[in-house]
């Protein structure tokens, strides 16, 4: 392998990617396109959640609040309570997920000041159903009136404690499901990831087919690997910038917490990069039309990446045979590490089965791109 | 290495693609430092020829060796030797002059200074070198050539294959490419090429008429001049095609070509045949200014040779 060809090669695709103004903007606004879209479009199902009500004022207003959540189908209201240490018990025991308290001088400030601040306690156990619980709840204050602000009370495990209110600006997103997103976004940058780093390489070698460049190219005594680490070293670059752009996305404006370190983010993210620009690459030497290579990469990464890789759908709820088809899915592994980083703060060493399978799969897919190139026409 | 051996030697060449027979049976031998031409009409195998002669395209059968490389079983030995300029332009059209060169320099690992100094050589000498930062997208249709050529040479290839360099060329473009490959060859570059321009085929060593995947004749131009049976008689007339209607199938006479003023008659005996077509086109109220004896063009003895297979097949 001469360092001086594949160098000639990425530098000649750097100054392509740049000339192409449009399919660089597309290649570095994906990431956002992407993770509001499915980051917002996760939504699972919650259905007649049981609810405590307290309501400290008993007015027409704060009845026809609650009313709104009596004729919600994600609601049931089971109790009404007199009390907070009732209502505190009745959460505590698990009687219902969801407690509303509206405070005493609800009708009061709502007519003065045009905002009052409902409060809602949730059973913290169980992350996802609180959360979605929460967006949920913050829908239907938000349909009663644009104005009831609604304070989220987490009650975690089953001491009592302290209860802290907590702000929440409920009122501007709907399904804003907070922390169930700390759980499925990440998984959902390596969705994304896998979504755009197979798009970028699956045209590089198909345009050299369609463009008429080809010919000339296999003309020279550029070796396939060249060709191959030339065109994948300045679309990896691009993928850092993607997962960058990704994995900010999920910390600042998500607001997944992040507990790993970013050196370990960077090395993974780097092997998985490699995996799935590989993959595209691979592609796009068995098929020689841009838009073939293209849809291709999209079916072999979106598909089994969305149902499969564990980021969304747990994999050990699947059946058996499903199950054992993940463990053949690339992405399934970065889903494992990425969440392990985020929540976790895992490193290398606990992440080392995952790796050394990702290490596996992208010599694999490397070694395969290489030989299907053959330097010929026929 | 015998410097009097042919520098290519191509043996029962053969390349099907499903029911077309692209070349069948090719034989022919290019001598060190000469430029030999590969002339024939559309679809007569020239371009896969060529493919294969550059080590892109494996051959069903048969056997290449360029410069004592066996390009079948070893394509990518001959590829440092050898450079291919295909028909459809190659370069990147999204890349500027300089940086197409410096690509193909740097994928034969020329230095850069030596790149340097060809670039500008060869880019003065076809009259582009005010246009090296322009979009190689946005050259003319005989720059693009010249740019091809430019780094088809950048590196020093024993071996040139052009394939059409100068199809849709302008004359001017034309006659500068035609000028480095007389200097190239003065420097000892042995040039194939094809071209679908029979006067071209004139300024080549040595031509091999192609049709159908198989060589009709192979020979220096003025030999194959001599091959064609018969003499050249030119009509001047302003309406060439009443002309060939009013003599096709006369005695003496077997091929009528159309040229810009008038029609090549190729016939058997010009001393009879002069006043016999005189008569005939008087009486056919044809108008035509004079018939004399001419000397046959390449144009002519190739259409006259491809029509004589035609008979004979
Ligand atoms: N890749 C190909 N697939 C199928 N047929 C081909 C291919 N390349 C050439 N041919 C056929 O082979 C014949 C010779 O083509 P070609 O070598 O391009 O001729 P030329 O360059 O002399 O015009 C033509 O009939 C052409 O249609
Ligand atoms: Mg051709």
């Amino acid at each position: 392998m001469k360092l001086r060809r594949l160098r000639a090669i990425a530098i000649k695709e750097i100054l392509q990617i740049w000339r192409d103004p449009r399919s660089l903007m597309i290649a570095l606004l994906l990431p956002f396109t992407q993770m509001f879209l499915l980051g917002y479009g996760v939504n699972l199902d919650l259905k007649h959640l049981p609810v405590c009500t307290f309501d400290r004022e008993g007015s027409q207003l704060s009845q026809a609040l609650l009313k709104h959540f009596q004729a919600s189908q994600y609601f049931a209201i089971v109790r009404n309570v007199a009390s907070y240490p009732q209502l505190v018990s009745a959460i505590d025991h698990a009687t219902c997920g969801l407690a509303i308290v509206i405070p005493p001088d609800f009708s009061e400030r709502l007519n003065e000041t045009g905002t009052a601040p409902v409060q809602a306690i949730l059973d913290g156990t169980d992350d996802n159903t609180a959360n979605i619980a929460f967006g949920y709840a913050a829908a239907v204050v938000e349909s009663y009136s644009a104005d009831v602000q609604l304070n989220w009370l987490d009650r975690q495990g089953r001491q009592l404690q302290q209860i802290q209110p907590m702000s929440v600006q409920s009122r501007v997103w709907f399904n804003e499901d907070l922390e169930s997103r700390n759980f499925i976004i990440p998984g959902l940058v390596a969705v994304i990831m896998a979504l755009i780093g197979a798009q970028l390489t699956s045209l590089t070698i198909s345009r050299e087919w369609e463009r008429g460049t080809m010919e000339l190219l296999v003309s020279t005594p550029v070796r396939p690997i060249e060709l191959m680490f030339g065109k994948l070293a300045p679309y990896l670059v691009l993928g850092w910038v993607d997962a960058a752009f990704c994995v900010g996305i999920a910390t600042l404006w998500f607001g997944v917490p992040f507990q790993g370190t970013l050196l370990t983010l960077f090395l993974t993210t780097t092997l998985f990069l490699t995996v799935v620009l590989s993959l595209g690459y691979l592609l796009s030497v068995l098929i020689r039309s841009q838009v073939g290579a293209s849809q291709i990469a999209l079916l072999v990464t979106m598909m089994p990446t969305t149902l499969l890789s564990g980021y969304i759908f747990p994999i050990d709820q699947m059946p058996k045979f499903i199950r054992a088809l993940t463990y053949l899915l690339y992405s399934r592994y970065f889903v494992t590490i990425i969440k392990a980083i985020f929540l976790k703060g895992s490193g290398i060493s606990e992440l080392m089965t995952p790796i050394l399978f990702l290490i596996v799969y992208a010599v694999a897919v490397m070694c395969l791109a290489a030989r299907a190139l053959r330097k010929s026409l026929g | 290495m015998n410097a009097a051996a042919p520098i290519v030697s191509a043996k029962a060449l053969t390349k099907r693609f499903a029911e077309t027979a692209a070349v069948d049976g090719l034989s022919f031998t290019v001598n060190r430092g000469e430029i030999f031409g590969l002339v024939g009409p559309d679809g007569a195998g020239k371009t896969t020829t060529m493919r294969m002669l550059a080590g892109v395209l494996p051959p069903d059968t048969g056997s290449i060796v360029v410069d004592g490389i066996d390009v079948v079983s070893k394509p990518e030995e001959g590829k440092q030797h050898i450079s291919y300029m295909p028909q459809r332009f190659g370069l990147y059209e999204d890349l500027t002059v300089d940086e197409n060169i410096r690509f193909y320099a740097d994928l034969f690992e020329v230095a850069a200074g030596v790149r340097e100094e060809r670039a500008q050589r060869l880019l003065t000498a076809s009259g582009m070198s005010q246009f090296r930062s322009r979009l190689a997208g946005q050259l003319s249709g005989g720059m693009k050539q010249k740019l091809g050529l430019t780094c088809a040479l950048v590196h020093t290839p024993k071996i040139l294959l052009l394939d059409e360099p100068t199809t849709g060329v302008d004359p001017v473009s034309r006659r500068d490419f035609w000028r480095i490959l007389y200097g190239l060859r003065e420097q000892g570059v042995t040039i194939l090429i094809t071209t679908a321009y029979l006067d071209e085929a004139e300024r080549c060593n040595r031509l091999a008429l192609l049709h159908a995947g198989r060589i009709l004749y192979c020979d220096t131009p003025v030999a194959l001049k001599q091959r064609m049976p018969g003499a050249l008689l030119v009509i001047s007339s302003p309406a060439g095609r009443k002309v060939r209607a009013a003599i096709v199938g006369q005695a003496g006479v077997s091929n009528v070509i159309l040229v810009g003023d008038g029609v090549h008659v190729v016939v058997d005996d010009p001393h009879t045949c002069i006043p016999e077509l005189g008569d005939a086109l008087q009486r056919a109220g044809v108008p035509f200014t004079g018939i004399v004896a001419g000397e046959p063009s390449i144009e002519d003895v190739f259409v006259s040779l491809l029509e004589n297979t035609g008979k004979t097949q």
